[in-house]
């Protein structure tokens, strides 16, 4: 049986587009209509994938992987072909694709696969075939970047913490690239593992998998992507991209909170010692001892999140009927809007890259004058919802110079109107706090 | 508009000129306290003394930080308020600030007790600004705590009678 609807959208139509988006019909703060530009937090959800999640619950709703009823039965077949369904979506075979609660969880998954290998081999555990190279030694390197989410961050540090490692990170520029020529000095013989983000969710700069990785298969360290910022936004085939674990969430690409998903390459998943343990993972269990599920069910332990999948599953089929090509393009055409408009705009400095080359939409800024907070307060007030703060990357809102920022981030559903919304909301803005 | 009760006048001129502003010596405690959610930060010193009575008195609140208009109005505030009082009047005007703050728009402000403080009553109907109104107040409160506690000595609030020889100078 299928449970997955299809997308009621063919061509891009941008009226159309927004009123598959419930939310985006209602008003806030006295009748303002609601402009919604907080996509890179969380994006809004079609009424398709609501329709999928409900009608799972009201159909098929059962404990799957388990039971002998027909509920389960087909409980199971909605998860494990949403799986394929998402799979399908990145180009990436269904084994490979673990699904977490959310893209932090699987950024910790793989740094506990670490940690737990590191302390099982202190008292001689048995490791999966192949675990050795998660077992770190004190003086061993972890490279991460300057411009990571927390998400990509403190799981490294608290690995380092717990093994002896070290972290060291490649350090970004003025303009919020990463200074790819540091790269020689950082990277060598002892580095493990290289984890980076594939685009930023502070300055909007998109990274070059492909000159990091190479770098760090070249020093045989095990090269994991975050890519919450980028598989909502751009076509990412990932077996075309020479990395290892590659994690990203489902709310940002349209579907559900409480899934996230983690692919990994499978002799890699192999090797790696699980990080969540207890039922639905194991493979055999005594009173003293168990073994393990192969992946991906080594990494799902417990009921898992079945709606969730079901409706990340036809967020992918939404996406998919527009296109990942044309989304990208329409973005593209936004950023660009917002960048111009910020560019007119008396005392504004953008944070990160200005010109619309390698860079996603997620644009953040600084008014002179104007904290950051006080400024969404007023955006707010005429039904502007953005981002302020320093958005989860603290060390890179003070490598920039700026204690917090305020941060745009369009998305499919938002049109040039609301773009210059924003606009006209910021002007208001500076003539409130008088900075005009 | 609500922005326009948020952005009260009183608090914009604190925010542009703040009272109190800047960090001087002796000092009985500094802390340091953030609001992690957006980054605002406070160093913030007490300075105690006596009056004659022998009653722990506040004689100075020192700061610096960094914040949105509603953080750095709300330590210009605390200043103006507390310093001179004593610990136990502070500590009141603490209570009566944080309450007001807290009741989501619903308690009124007695503007006896708080003065330029009761400008803040419109923050309490914006749940995410509460942290920054008393980002100070809590950080007054947790040097207070340091304070005693370096000299062995109890908040005068949780001490019946402040006169009864433990809390020697």
């Amino acid at each position: 049986m299928t449970i997955i609807e299809a997308p009621s959208v063919g061509v891009w139509d941008e009226s159309r587009i927004r009123g598959d988006f419930p939310i985006l019909a209602r008003t806030v703060r006295e009748g303002r209509r609601l402009v919604y530009l907080d996509s890179a937090a969380t994006s809004q959800k079609p009424r398709s994938v609501l329709d999928a999640e409900r009608r799972y619950y009201e159909t098929a709703n059962a404990a799957v992987h388990r039971g002998a009823h027909q509920l389960a039965e087909e409980a199971t077949e909605a998860y494990e072909g949403s799986r394929a369904r998402i799979a399908a979506f990145v180009g990436a075979r269904p084994d490979d694709v673990v699904f977490t609660r959310n893209a932090t969880e699987g950024l910790n998954l793989v740094a506990y696969a670490f940690s737990n290998a590191t302390a099982k081999s202190i008292h001689g555990a048995v490791l999966p075939d192949g675990g050795a190279r998660f077992v770190l030694a004190p003086g061993d390197e972890i490279v991460v970047t300057e411009m990571e989410h927390h998400a990509n961050l403190v799981p490294w540090q608290e690995l380092c913490a717990k093994t002896g490692a070290v972290l060291r990170w490649i350090p970004i520029t003025d303009e919020g690239r990463l200074d790819l020529a540091s790269m020689d000095s950082i990277l060598g013989p002892r580095t493990k593992v290289v984890s980076f983000t594939h685009q930023s969710n502070l300055l909007g700069t998109i990274n070059d998998v492909g000159a990091l990785s190479r770098a760090a298969r070249a020093v045989g360290a095990l090269v994991v992507l975050d890519a919450c910022q980028s598989i909502p936004h751009q076509a990412v085939d990932i077996p075309s991209l020479d990395v290892d674990a590659v994690a990203w969430s489902g709310h940002k690409m349209l579907g559900p909170t409480g899934i996230g998903c983690l692919w990994l390459r499978p002799e890699v998943a192999e090797a790696m010692t699980p990080f969540i343990t207890g039922g639905s993972m194991i493979e055999t269990v005594t009173m003293a001892e168990s073994t393990f599920a192969a992946p991906p069910t080594r990494f799902e332990a417990g009921v898992p999140m079945v709606a969730q999948a079901v409706g990340l599953a036809a967020a992918c089929d939404y996406l998919d009927e527009l296109g990942m090509a044309e989304i990208a393009a329409h973005e593209q055409r936004l950023t660009r809007r917002v960048l111009d408009g910020l560019a007119r705009t008396t005392g504004v400095r953008v944070i990160g890259p200005t010109d619309s080359h390698s860079r996603g939409s997620a644009v953040s800024f600084v008014v002179e004058g104007i904290h950051p907070h006080d400024l969404g307060q007023v955006l707010d007030d005429r039904g502007v919802a953005v981002r302020v703060g320093h958005h989860c990357a603290w060390p890179t809102c003070r490598r920039m110079g700026v204690p917090a920022t305020t941060r745009v981030s369009p998305y499919l559903y938002n049109d040039d109107s609301d773009i210059d919304a924003f606009l006209a909301a910021l002007d208001d803005s500076r003539a409130f706090f008088g900075v005009a | 508009m609500d922005v326009d009760a948020l952005y009260q006048e009183i608090i914009l001129d604190h925010y542009r000129n703040p009272v109190g502003k800047g960090l001087r010596e002796p000092f009985a405690a500094e802390v340091h306290h953030v609001n992690p959610t957006c980054g605002d930060e406070i160093d913030l010193r007490v300075t105690l003394g006596r009056d004659e009575s022998g009653h722990t008195m506040i004689d100075d609140i020192s700061y610096d930080g960094q914040g949105c208009s509603i953080s750095q109005a709300s330590a210009s505030v605390l200043h103006d308020l507390v310093v001179g009082k004593s610990e136990q009047e502070a500590l009141a005007i603490e209570g009566a600030f944080h309450e007001m703050i807290s009741s989501r728009g619903r308690t009124e402000p007695d503007e006896d007790v708080l003065g330029d403080g009761a400008a803040f009553a419109g923050v309490a109907k914006y749940p995410a600004r509460v942290k920054c109104a008393l980002l100070s107040w809590m950080a007054f409160k947790d040097a207070l705590l340091q304070a005693h506690a370096s000299e062995g000595t109890a908040l005068t609030a949780f001490d019946a009678e402040p006169d009864n020889g433990r809390n020697p100078q």
